[in-house]
């Protein structure tokens, strides 16, 4: 019987003939735990008596908190620091050459076609958006997985994803999986993955899939994996490390269930709060906004940053408005500069900040007082994650957001020429 | 696995880990009184009223969100015997496992302070004079519970 991606690399990488509802035990190709979830990990370490450890496979990414957001990060994040250098492990990325994990994994290369990365963070899914299967997995378990090499998976059922056409009326990415979402709701796609399949892909930036993989667990999936294509080669040239295959899903492959998605269709969209299937079109949004947020590992890549630039160039932010503009990594600040975006930015009158999650997560950086209202490019609108539990979180692609700042209300891009 | 019974909190869909246990507190100087800051900002005051051996019935979704072990650890700190849902979030879900915090997927109908028990081998709950059955574990997840969680396994090579 054909088997789908996720079943094929799940097989490859237990030795099994693995197929979904089974348990296989399989070798994970990385592991990543960040400045929240690693301290976890490291205790659970601690204890054990055998130091197996398999170093070059671990992947250590302060994120989260820092730069030290308090006194009480800064010794959290001290604990990885010295994690790290207790025990020789090289993949750690300190303040000034990192940023948010998921962006790391895949600029550094750790993320590559037909690969099996497991993540102490939830939206380890995104590197689906070249081919990998990763999933977001605990603390304890990433300690077993980094002393093993091994970690038990549930083979997941399939839901295809059939998409043709593409983008016109300025959606992207962010709108097509908002809409999934909105369509299938919050548990939809538990304990399952999607795979997306047919023409349309071909019309998806690599960019715009990374943020479609990433929002995969906003549907409760376990990932949503893309086909590896001459996009996807090209995206990674030159960053992937050591060998890599590209993964396809055998004709033959049982599904769960087809979803079919014409891009054509698709036009901007807005999630309300306080969850990712509240998804309705910005043109029927009529919502205030105190500030707006660019930025995290669902939107923080040049491309989002070159989109809002070409939105908010020559205009200014909404008196009354914060905007906020958070660069996934340095490498994507520096191209900033490089590209002169930082400079549009700036003339806007937005806050430009160096790398972190920040307010994503309601860190820092950014948080909601009662009763503010916030256009967010993120991937989560829950009751109180940007601050306080009376704020609220509209979520939207990276032209939306910038469009909203210069508007000071949930808008598009084209609703900006209007005024 | 032993028999549980217990109090009933009761909960709606889609409980998020954000509810659960907030960013804010996910530092490592937390990580031995998490359950301090339990559902603190949906339900204040709630870490103060729960007892050992209480039950959660929730929903569908339970867990839902971020990865955060943390979410499943102040839950066992907080006291509680098992959580009762529709349905759990799958990060969540291997967390707790993982770690013993025993989950049971079941639609159960019980208000708040209701008395209800748990017989896991047997697959039944009882509320409310009825009776609700929910399947198996998986052969793998059994074994995992009876070697007291996931490190146990790893300690013993067995993963
Ligand atoms: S940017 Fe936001 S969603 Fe992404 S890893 Fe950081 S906190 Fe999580």
């Amino acid at each position: 019987m054909g088997k789908t991606i996720a079943e094929k690399i799940l097989s490859e990488k237990s030795g099994t003939d693995a197929y979904a509802g089974q348990i296989v035990v399989a070798n994970v190709d990385y592991v990543m735990v960040n400045d929240v979830t690693g301290p976890i990990a490291f205790r659970e370490y601690e204890k054990l008596k055998t130091k197996d450890l398999k170093r070059d496979r671990l992947v250590l990414i302060p994120d989260h908190y820092v730069p030290n957001k308090d006194i009480l990060s800064a010794e959290q994040a001290k604990e990885m620091r010295e994690f790290a250098s207790k025990h020789g492990i090289e993949n750690y990325y300190e303040v000034g050459k990192g940023g948010v994990c998921h962006q790391i994994m895949i600029e550094e290369g750790f993320a590559a076609p037909g690969r099996l990365i497991v993540g102490a963070d939830s939206h380890t899914c995104t590197y689906g958006g070249i081919n990998a299967f990763s999933t977001g997995i605990g603390s304890t378990e990433a300690c077993a997985a980094f002393t093993t090499g091994r970690l038990w998976f549930k083979v997941p059922e399939t839901i295809k994803v059939e998409l043709t056409g593409r983008f016109v009326n300025g959606a992207c990415g962010k709108d097509l999986i908002i809409q999934i979402i909105t369509d299938i709701g919050v548990d939809g796609a538990n304990y399952r993955v999607f795979e997306f399949h047919g023409p349309g892909v071909a019309n998806i930036t690599v960019s715009d899939r990374l943020t479609v993989s990433n929002m995969a667990i906003e549907a409760g999936g376990k990932g949503g994996i893309f086909p590896c294509d001459s996009l996807t080669e090209e995206y990674i040239r030159g960053t992937a490390k050591g060998e890599w295959k590209a993964v396809e899903a055998d004709r033959d492959a049982k599904y769960h269930s087809v979803l079919r998605y014409d891009l054509s269709k698709i036009v901007p969209m807005v999630a309300f709060p306080h969850l990712p299937e509240n998804g309705r079109p910005v043109k029927d949004a009529d919502v205030k906004i105190d500030q707006a947020y660019l930025g995290s590992c669902t939107n923080g890549r040049i491309e989002d940053m070159r989109i809002g630039a070409q939105v908010i160039k020559g205009r200014k932010v909404a008196d009354g408005v914060r905007f906020l503009v958070v660069p996934a990594t340095q490498k994507v600040f520096r191209q900033m500069i490089d590209e002169g975006i930082m400079q549009v930015f700036l003339d806007a009158g937005a806050f430009v900040s160096g790398p972190t999650c920040g307010a994503c997560l309601g860190g820092y950086m950014g948080i909601l007082a009662a009763g503010e209202r916030a256009v967010s490019s993120t991937n989560r609108n829950f009751i109180g994650r940007m601050g306080d539990k009376n704020s609220e979180v509209y979520l939207a692609g990276p032209a939306v957001v910038a469009a909203s700042a210069v508007a000071g209300k949930i808008v598009t891009p084209e609703q900006l020429e209007g005024q | 696995m032993d028999k549980i019974q217990g109090k009933v909190w009761r909960f709606g869909d889609n409980v998020d880990t954000d509810q659960i246990i907030p960013a804010e507190r996910l530092v490592s100087a937390n990580l031995d009184h998490l359950d301090d800051f339990i559902f603190e900002k949906v339900r204040p005051g709630f870490a103060q009223q729960v007892k050992e051996g209480d039950i959660i019935v929730a929903g569908k979704n339970f867990g839902c969100g971020s990865s955060r072990e943390h979410a499943p650890l102040s839950l066992i700190e907080a006291g509680f015997s098992c959580i009762v849902a529709e349905s759990f979030a799958r990060i969540f879900y291997r967390n707790s496992m993982n770690i013993g915090l025993l989950l049971v997927e079941c639609k159960v109908d019980a208000a708040e302070g209701d008395i209800i028990s748990v017989d896991p081998d047997k697959g039944e709950v009882k509320a409310d004079g009825k009776t609700y059955g929910f399947p198996q574990y998986p052969a793998f997840i059994s074994e995992m519970v009876r070697a007291g969680g996931l490190m146990n396994l790893v300690k013993e090579g067995r993963l």
